[in-house]
């Protein structure tokens, strides 16, 4: 690094690290950290640094990063320098990464760690992951440059204050949530994430839209606004996220219990039975924000016997898993398939479905179920699959 | 007297090989039945698969209904089981059947002998099979190879023995 006082190395475009000046770690007057992350090493470039692993910190006005052991090992760079910024995904063994594409060094730029440097472009590795809120706040505060409307200035040396000052102060922390506060409120107003929620909401809405569409035909409008009605009465004030209850089995367990809860009428209307693509689809809908992946789905039906919940889990022989209330009687509804095939002659699943007014596939399930028992026995032509009585068996 | 159908015969499932194994054991034994009825009520001794597929046995043309050339093979692979059935060939598009096994017509045919007291007599296999005196006798128009198997049934229970004659088979009884 350059002596200060000295002529500061005029360095051509293409040069990275350089950018980094030593700080203190100390956040200026009117400088607001936006979000810290730790587990970050820094690249130079594609070429790892002797910075391995610290805290990354974004501020309103720079870029800091810090060692996780020496914390007066503390470098920073000017938002002001940062061209654009992309992410490039974790692969095998390697951490999820932010490229930060930076300006040429300025003339009369501070001392820094690295004379030069060849690259143009930065690397932070998140090796405890948190790149996903970072990019999104590093967005934000590019997006906004607040550093060009608040103007900063050295905070007063003071011998007692320690290099962990790097943590917010009270005001820091109060103005942390209320700019929490106003970027959730904004956080459409970011047109890529509003696509992605977008996305999501379109697919979800046009799954319920058909179902309905193809129960419109055989119920009655009431019975379609009920639906319609139950859907939308099972907003979730507080969905159960990973960061609320971490992840792992507390996170299912208490999944299994807010599922039972809201799943509980929904299942009972569609005769105590339901696949779990549909509770899938209901649940998400529900949540709204803070969707399920379906391993977690699974993972907390997975628990409702432990757990003594009224519900269960089941995986039928063809491997369609349904949610199914525990006070269903497996008996009752075979009898019941049995009854009104025998009425009809024979019934097709379509058919079957029609006449209970339950989806083709968990009817065809409900039928195949009474065929393991004995009590149906199949007709397979080029007409169609259809169950008849299982009269091989009854008549003798 | 035409022939009879069972019920299952018009009952579209029959047709469908059924994947529940007590149901299939059921099924299959009213196709083993249907069949050596059938086979009994127009004396056929022989079938070619291929053609038999079409017949009125396996095809409903009434219901619209076929019992498939894989299930076929399973019905016949039962008929062997049992005894029923032989195929002539190795590709079994041919089989024998024995709507009744040749131990049964065994026993009808020395039924015969010893109600009309002919035991320790020589009859050809002619004789036996196509002769006027077995006329009305349900092993009258037997095919001889059917007939040599009866025989040698009877022969392993010491009842007859089965000589050869000037240029024909024969056979005498004890």
């Amino acid at each position: 690094a350059a002596a200060p006082g000295s002529e500061p190395v005029l360095v051509a475009p293409g040069t990275v690290m350089d950018r980094f000046v030593w700080a203190s770690g100390l956040l200026e007057i009117n400088e607001t950290l936006v979000i810290q992350q730790r587990g970050v090493r820094l690249y130079d470039g594609d070429d790892k640094t002797k910075f391995d692993l610290g805290t990354v910190l974004l501020s309103t006005h720079r870029l800091l990063w810090r060692d996780h052991k020496k914390h007066d090992c503390c470098i920073a760079l000017p938002l002001s320098q940062i061209i654009f910024f992309e992410e490039q995904a974790a692969g095998i063994g390697k951490s999820a990464k932010i490229v930060v594409h930076l300006q040429p060094v300025t003339l009369n730029k501070e001392p820094g760690p690295y004379q030069s440097s060849k690259y143009s472009y930065i690397k932070l590795s998140f090796k405890e992951h948190g790149q996903i809120e970072f990019y999104r706040r590093l967005s934000e505060e590019l997006s906004q440059k607040r550093w060009e409307r608040i103007s900063v200035s050295q905070p007063m040396q003071s011998p007692s204050r320690s290099q962990d000052e790097c943590f917010p102060s009270p005001a820091n922390v109060w103005s942390d949530a209320v700019l929490k506060l106003y970027m959730e409120e904004k956080a459409f107003e970011d047109l890529s994430q509003l696509m992605k929620k977008a996305k999501e909401m379109v697919d979800l809405s046009k799954l319920i839209a058909n179902k309905i569409k193809d129960k419109q035909g055989d119920i009655s409008e009431d019975e379609t606004i009920r639906f319609k009605s139950y859907l939308l009465s099972m907003g979730i004030a507080n969905p159960v996220t990973r960061e609320t209850h971490g992840s792992g089995t507390h996170y299912h367990l208490q999944l299994a219990k807010q599922l039972v809860e809201m799943l509980q009428v929904p299942v009972e209307e569609q005769g105590g039975m339901m696949a779990l693509t549909e509770v899938y689809c209901l649940t998400n809908r529900a949540r709204g924000m803070e969707l399920l992946s379906p391993e977690d789905l699974v993972n907390a039906c997975k628990m409702f016997e432990a757990l003594n919940l009224p519900m269960r889990l089941r995986i039928f022989d063809s491997g369609v898993m349904v949610v199914q209330l525990q006070s269903h009687s497996e008996d009752e509804m075979i009898a019941s398939a049995v009854e009104t095939v025998s009425e009809k002659g024979f019934v097709s699943s379509e058919e079957y479905a029609k006449l209970v007014g339950i989806s083709v596939l968990l009817a065809k399930e409900r039928l195949l179920l009474a065929e393991k028992v004995g009590h149906l026995c199949r007709d397979d032509s080029v007409e169609s699959l259809r169950f008849y009585p299982n009269l091989f068996l009854t008549q003798d | 007297m035409s022939f009879e159908w069972p019920w299952q015969y018009n009952f579209p499932p029959f047709y469908t090989l059924q994947p529940n194994v007590n149901t299939q054991r059921k099924q299959l034994a009213a196709w083993c039945s249907l069949v050596l009825s059938y086979l009994r009520y127009h004396k056929l001794y022989t079938i070619d698969v291929l053609e038999v597929q079409e017949s009125s046995l396996f095809h409903n043309k009434k219901i619209q209904r076929k019992l498939p050339i894989e299930a076929i093979q399973v019905v016949f692979e039962e008929l062997r089981k049992k005894g029923n059935l032989e195929w002539i060939d190795k590709n079994k598009t041919r089989c024998l059947i024995m709507w009744r096994r040749p131990e049964e017509w065994g026993k009808l045919v020395y039924q015969w002998v010893s109600k009309n007291a002919m035991t320790n007599s020589v009859f050809t296999f002619y004789e036996l099979c196509n002769g006027d005196d077995t006329e009305g006798e349900e092993f009258h128009g037997l095919e001889e190879w059917l007939l040599l198997r009866a025989l040698q049934s009877l022969q392993a229970e010491r009842k007859a023995e089965i000589i050869t004659l000037n240029d024909s088979k024969g056979v005498k009884f004890f």
